[in-house]
């Protein structure tokens, strides 16, 4: 399984050509999470796939490929940080939501909403913390939930940044 | 500076790109874009009978020039019968700038007429694409498209064009850029000298190297260089079927192509190397068999633009990425003649010329005189072969008639042998020949195909009546669709599902008499070679020469599914596993 952070043009398509290469060339994605970044003109993404290793290293070099693509990064190459952000809707009270939130150390949980006999929480933490969490609930209250899939970066100098830009003549 | 409209600035934009032909269909959405074109006359429009045509004619005129071809088509209908022809160049890396018109912007989602997702369909078959969203932008994305689908590892963009960007009456100053800026494109050239010192030394200690030639030689201009390499070396080369003509087929040191249908010492040499140097070829499954049992005792070297073609199929030793006749450059200056094993590769090249004298190919089957009743492709090609004096631009359909033309018309120079090698598209051959005989009037272009083939886009009989294009369509006749026989011959028993026309087939001298050219029918092998001479001197005709060849003949060698490089059929009762 493999993390691999992406820096692209915010343009129309530009999100499809990358999705669509996984498709076209037969990959696996386990999770996506994309937004624009602090400069508007560019989009990151944080993709989670489960492949084997010389498979990662085909789709990091088709990656590349992809023009509106400005920087690709194998978070699994370099140290990183990475975590996923949940929201769980519950039916229960807001007191048993509270007892089920201390429980779950050390993943953060915090109640946003309460609404009729329905509660829902928000959570954050790795992966399998979110998993572990999830598993734990009873399946009777436990009505629905919605994952960010995982969100990563490198630590320290380890940038996923735009370098300047070519000109290129012709 | 004169103002322009989206669409004349489209067309001046192509003029600035020196673009002399434009091969297209008009539509609705793309009439501005044709209003513009008759008030200029910098770029001549040239109209096909179908979208399929213009791709692949602007894909002949691309690969036999080096240049980029361009296309304009409407919107929907006209944007779909592009595909094909857009992903036959994409296959084969070929640089196209394919315009599409689309309905205008505030249409765009709503079912109109006419209108389907271009950018959406296009997108797995293109090197990149852009959709206009202001007139204004229309130069820039022009130069931005000329120069991705040329450069690096070339390919086709497509540029969507909603139809309000092209308004006549929304006019804006015309600037062309000279350069661009595009932080997330580069294209790789030179690669660090680590990296050649390694290729060097190994291409310096093998006994039993082979120069493996693709495309990329072709389209990186780099035929100069391999023939200094192989002459340093001297080492057998061997071609892909995209790579004939990128080293001479008539040259010594040259050992035919590869691959499924390549020759027996190709293959073999391939199977017994220690050392493979691939160069521009991307290791495609035609040309290795199984990968796991792949020229298992050879070191190998990769030269390829693409990065992401590099150990996709097959690991290497040293990877080259970058510019091939750069690269081949920094080779030649650091390969030392002194160092090469000129008594093993001497020795190797003695075995290779053994398995060629075992089971090569017969070039010589017209001076035999066989008294057979029928005519055998492989003799036509020998005869097209020697009226053309083996200068001509050969075009191919798909099929037997391909390979025999591949494995028996001998390239000596690139961008003479154009063909569907990755998609293996039917209907490529006669559009593609309108192309290359746009780009070079004066010599003979060549369209070899067959009756299954050339109907899939027949109609540009009549675009080559209107545009005066003589060049010469050779159809080998097997009543069939022979490739597939073959495979049905020789993997389902003979059970023919679906091959047969059952007397269908067209008088193909009346059809192309009532287009206005000429028709001529051979079926006696005695007359064939002075039909042949007949055919290639009428230089103002297009002649459609229908030859009936022998029904039964297979293409061989053939490799063997699933197995090694050695493992062949030669012929219909011999194999060599």
């Amino acid at each position: 399984m493999s993390h691999i952070s992406i820096l692209m043009e915010n343009q129309p398509g530009a999100l499809s050509r990358v999705v669509g290469l996984f498709s076209q060339r037969g990959y696996n994605i386990d999770s996506l999470s994309v937004a624009p970044t602090n400069d508007s003109s560019l989009s990151r993404l944080t993709m989670v796939v489960k492949e084997e290793e010389s498979v990662i290293s085909q789709i990091l070099k088709q990656l590349n490929k992809v023009i509106d693509v400005v920087e690709v990064q194998n978070l699994s190459d370099v140290e990183s940080v990475s975590l996923e952000i949940a929201i769980v809707k519950l039916k229960i009270t807001e007191k048993e939501a509270s007892k089920i939130i201390e429980s779950a150390f050390p993943i953060v949980g915090e109640i946003i909403n309460h609404k009729d006999e329905f509660v829902m929480i928000k959570l954050i933490g790795s992966n399998h913390e979110v998993d572990d969490f999830l598993l734990s609930l009873n399946k009777q209250k436990f009505l629905e939930v919605t994952r960010s899939g995982l969100l990563g970066m490198g630590t320290g100098e380890n940038f996923l940044i735009s370098e300047s830009e070519t000109t290129i003549e012709y | 500076m004169k103002k322009e409209s989206g669409g004349s600035a489209l067309i001046r934009a192509l003029a600035d790109e020196n673009v002399d032909l434009l091969f297209g269909y008009p539509g609705g959405a793309a009439l501005h874009i044709y209003d513009a074109i008759y008030q200029q006359n910098k770029v001549q429009h040239i109209l096909v009978r179908h979208e399929q045509a213009a791709v692949h004619a602007a894909d002949g005129y691309a690969r036999a020039t080096g240049k980029v071809g361009t296309v304009l088509v409407t919107s929907g209908p006209g944007a779909t019968n592009a595909i094909t022809g857009i992903a036959t160049a994409y296959m084969d890396s070929i640089p196209l700038v394919v315009i599409s018109g689309q309905v205008a912007s505030h249409l765009i989602g709503t079912d109109a007429f006419q209108e389907t997702d271009m950018m959406g369909i296009s997108r797995p078959i293109v090197k990149h694409s852009f959709l206009i969203q202001s007139p204004e932008e229309i130069p820039e994305v022009v130069k931005k498209a000329f120069i991705i689908a040329k450069t690096g590892k070339p390919g086709p963009v497509v540029i969507d064009v909603p139809k309000d960007m092209t308004d006549p009456n929304h006019l804006f100053d015309y600037q062309y850029p000279k350069d661009i800026k595009m932080r997330s494109y580069s294209v790789p050239s030179e690669v660090e000298v680590s990296k050649i010192e390694e290729a060097v030394s190994l291409l310096e200690k093998a006994k039993k190297p082979v120069l493996y030639a693709g495309g990329g030689i072709i389209q990186g201009n780099a035929s100069e260089e391999l023939k200094k390499l192989a002459k340093i070396m001297n080492a057998p080369v061997t071609n892909t079927l995209m790579g004939l003509g990128a080293f001479p087929a008539t040259h010594e040191n040259f050992i035919g192509m590869l691959g499924m249908h390549g020759t027996y010492e190709a293959n073999m040499a391939m199977h017994e190397a220690d050392l493979i140097f691939a160069l521009g070829s991307r290791f495609d499954d035609r040309t290795t068999n199984n990968p796991q049992k792949y020229s298992l005792n050879a070191k190998k070297i990769h030269l390829d633009c693409d990065y992401g073609s590099i150990e996709k199929i097959i690991n290497v030793d040293v990877s080259l990425n970058g510019d091939a006749k750069k690269i081949l450059n920094q080779i030649l200056n650091k390969i030392d003649q002194k160092n090469i094993d000129k008594a093993s590769i001497d020795l190797w090249n003695n075995e290779i010329l053994n398995w060629r004298e075992t089971h090569g190919l017969n070039h010589d089957l017209l001076d035999k005189k066989f008294h057979q009743k029928q005519i055998l492709p492989q003799q036509v090609i020998q005869s097209l072969y020697k009226s053309t004096n083996g200068k001509a631009f050969i075009t191919s359909d798909v099929g037997q008639h391909q390979m025999f033309a591949a494995q028996y018309y001998k390239f000596d120079e690139p961008r003479k042998w154009i063909n569907s090698g990755g998609l293996g598209t039917m209907g490529f051959g006669l559009p593609s020949a309108m192309g290359v005989k746009f780009a070079f009037p004066d010599e003979d272009v060549v369209c070899v195909t067959g009756e299954g083939s050339i109907q899939m886009c027949i109609q540009e009989l009549s675009t080559c009546m209107q545009y005066g294009l003589p060049v010469k369509i050779i159809n080998l006749n097997n009543r069939a669709l022979g490739m597939v026989k073959q495979w049905q011959d020789m993997q389902y028993g003979g059970r023919y599902s679906s091959i047969l026309y059952e007397d269908s087939l067209p008088d193909f001298v009346k059809l192309a008499e009532s287009y206005g050219h000429v028709g001529m029918k051979v079926e006696d092998i005695g007359e064939l070679e002075e039909r042949m001479d007949e055919c290639i001197s009428m230089k103002d005709k297009l002649v459609f020469m229908d030859v009936y060849v022998d029904p039964d003949e297979h293409v061989y060698p053939m490799l063997e599914a699933g197995g090694n490089m050695s493992e062949m059929r030669v012929s219909k009762t011999k194999k060599t596993f």
